[in-house]
């Protein structure tokens, strides 16, 4: 398969998980909060794919994409949300606390910006241990806010680390907008260069470009070990938690979210393959039904699948 | 306070001070994951004499200081815990590891339990609880009850020297977030110190002292002003039993309530606040497992429901001392109380830890 029919096939993956997350969600099987993907799938698929299986990756509370890039298993992340034993933490995490140590994919928990050091420390592990991993993590705008983002900044550039700051931008901290959190001449690339960590910004819908940034980080990074930052501006087409849409609220309007979609990071690609001549409808249906079995297999799994036993009360507990 | 601990006899005799670092660098030499990082660890004073000499034993990749970040640093040490370190992360003051509650409490305590058992976090949190010489509202808390509140958390509090030494390498071998409360009064009071295995393991209190009239259960210098309430205790033909909690999560009921069950009496002194504190939650332990042996309503010893006073004037009626625990006892057994008890001897000044020191911390 082309290289880029492949990325395709992922961002279209993540696309079709979310979409039925989202379908699935109304028959209450998947009890615990849900924060989807969609419209975001090209930062998580653009940056993942231009990391080595053994570089690392950690995430927030929007973090199925992240996952899923970076090769964590499906199977076990619906048993996840579904609260199951043979869920990727065992149905005590739940949707906000994915995990798949074999493909590199550490952990991501809710607490905005809380795994930005963690990851930073995954990072200088490596460094004191004389390993060439680079760590990613993936955040929202919202998360530099937060004075451990500033904090981790300035000890990855004080020690050099191998560690990639992916900023998606997608304007909104759940309801509150931009300009009632940041100052408008203050960008968030500037924020990370005044720490000493080379940022640049890039349009997080197109993952091409999304790949090109993304891949000039990491050269930068293999020459001569220090932080980068990307942010990849974006946007958030479902609600900030939950199954449904939410622009109907009142915090931003509808002609906003349609410009959004007009710039659907799957169709984006797709379009462009098209007329590259590298993906034609037969192939991509044929992509579409075999991810469509993949999906519907995993469901059934995680439905069926067992609970963890009350006696598994205190498992791990220490 | 005097220095009740040191011991004739064999083995050598140390300050807690100098008993922490021995055990920092007898865990840095079995194990070369273990790093210790944090405010001032390689300057000059090194934490009050605990990390001295450490980073010239073993190089500033092992020993080295840290930005003011407590919160990043303290997600930072549960990255490198998660990726094959066991860092130890010292705090100056207890207050100060206020700015990491979210790192301690949301991720090292949680991550490997919601993780389902894929990860562990084996690092090591040294907290000071600072007293007395003006440290005032923002130098001297000592809020053990916090962090104990939280399953996934250890939390050990060790008063002499030997223990400061075992619990700090058992706390670094442990595979879970362990945090180390270390009280500034005991750094300088000299003990028994040996090598080799450590006592007691981790969780498990120590009967300092047995008796058969009534059961105190202290922590942190508590147990001092508890050995010493004993002793006069003694002198008036009252036998207390004196149990040093080491730990407060996880707490050793089974000691306690064995004793409680010989003696009938129960007083709990925590370094602490009433409300919600240790000793609340001994008491309730007794309450509840040995309220048939009790001969008596059991008594907690606490700090008065204020901030830290600052002045000389006020800390020195601030902290409960040896006569207040004796006061607990003597009235727990309907005996009278001498009122003279909380006179403080010609040239004793209630604000330092001992007569030769001068300030400042």
């Amino acid at each position: 398969m082309d290289p880029r029919v492949n990325i395709f096939r992922t961002l279209l993956r993540i696309r079709l998980v979310e979409e039925a997350v989202a379908e699935h969600y109304t028959r209450w099987k998947m009890r615990c909060p849900v924060h989807l993907s969609i419209g975001q799938e090209a930062a998580a698929v653009g940056v993942c794919s231009m990391l080595r299986r053994e570089d690392r990756v950690m995430s927030g509370h929007r973090s199925h994409a992240h996952y899923l890039a970076k090769g964590g298993d499906l199977r076990r992340m619906l048993l996840e949300i579904h609260g199951k034993s043979s869920g990727c933490s065992g149905g005590r995490g739940g949707s906000m606390h994915l995990v798949d140590l074999d493909a590199g994919f550490h952990g991501a928990v809710p607490i905005v910006g809380s795994t930005i050091p963690i990851a930073v420390g995954l990072a200088f592990a490596d460094k004191l241990a004389g390993r060439d991993n680079v760590t990613a993590v993936f955040f929202g705008e919202g998360a530099t806010e937060e004075g451990v983002f500033c904090e981790s900044l300035n000890f990855a550039a004080l020690h050099g680390l191998r560690v990639l700051f992916v900023c998606e931008n997608n304007l909104y901290s759940v309801y509150s907008p931009m300009e009632v959190r940041q100052p408008v001449e203050r960008s968030i690339t500037g924020l990370a260069s005044a720490h000493g960590v080379g940022a640049s910004q890039a349009d997080g819908n197109d993952v091409d470009i999304v790949r090109g940034v993304a891949e000039k980080a990491l050269r930068g990074v293999a020459v001569s070990p220090a932080p980068k930052l990307l942010l990849l501006d974006t946007y958030r087409w479902r609600e900030h938690c939950g199954h449904g849409f939410d622009n109907h609220i009142g915090y931003r309007t509808e002609e906003e979210y349609l410009a959004w979609r007009e710039r659907d990071p799957v169709r984006m690609l797709r379009e462009r393959l098209v007329a590259e001549g590298l993906l034609t409808k037969g192939v991509e249906d044929a992509l579409s039904s075999e991810i469509g079995c993949e999906i519907a297999e995993a469901f059934e799994e995680a439905e069926g699948a067992s609970f963890p036993r009350a006696e598994a009360l205190f498992e791990n507990v220490t | 306070m005097t220095d009740e601990t040191a011991v004739v006899g064999g083995g050598r005799v140390l300050t807690g001070a100098e008993a922490i670092r021995e055990g920092t660098a007898e865990a840095m030499r079995c194990d070369p994951r273990v790093v210790i990082m944090g405010l001032g660890v390689p300057d000059p004073k090194g934490i009050f004499g605990t990390t001295l000499g450490l980073q010239e034993e073993f190089g500033a990749r092992r020993v080295f200081d840290i930005p003011c970040s407590e919160n990043a640093v303290t997600g930072i040490a549960v990255g490198m815990a998660l990726n094959g370190f066991r860092p130890i992360l010292t705090h100056q003051r207890v207050d100060f590891a206020l700015l990491s509650v979210e790192q301690i409490v949301n991720q090292a305590a949680k991550w490997h339990y919601m993780f389902g058992g894929k990860m562990r976090v084996p690092m090591v949190i040294r907290m000071i609880v600072g007293r007395g010489w003006g440290q005032g509202p923002q130098h001297s808390q000592a809020l053990h009850a916090w962090f104990a509140h939280v399953p996934g958390l250890k939390v050990v509090l060790p008063v002499f020297p030997q223990d400061s030494r075992d619990l700090l390498l058992l706390s670094v071998q442990d595979d879970d977030p362990v945090i180390f409360i270390e009280h500034r009064w005991l750094h300088g009071v000299r003990g028994r110190f040996d090598a080799g295995e450590p006592g007691l393991p981790l969780g498990r209190a120590a009967v300092l002292r047995e008796g058969k009239d009534v059961t105190i259960a202290a922590f942190s210098t508590m147990v001092l002003e508890a050995l010493e309430a004993a002793k006069r205790l003694d002198a008036d033909g009252i036998s207390a039993e004196v149990i040093d909690m080491r730990c407060a999560r996880p707490l050793d009921t089974e000691t306690l309530l064995a004793s409680v069950r010989k003696t009938g009496c129960f007083v709990a002194a925590d370094i602490g606040a009433g409300c919600c504190g240790l000793a609340s939650e001994l008491v309730s332990l007794v309450a509840r497992g040995a309220h048939t042996a009790l001969r008596a309503a059991p008594d907690a010893i606490t700090l008065p429901e204020s901030p830290t006073p600052t002045s000389p004037a006020l800390s020195a009626v601030f902290y409960p001392r040896a006569p207040h625990v004796v006061t607990s006892v003597r009235r727990m057994l309907g005996l009278s109380v001498d009122p003279d008890i909380f006179s403080v001897p010609e040239g004793v000044e209630l604000d330092k830890p001992d007569p030769a020191f001068t300030g400042p911390f």
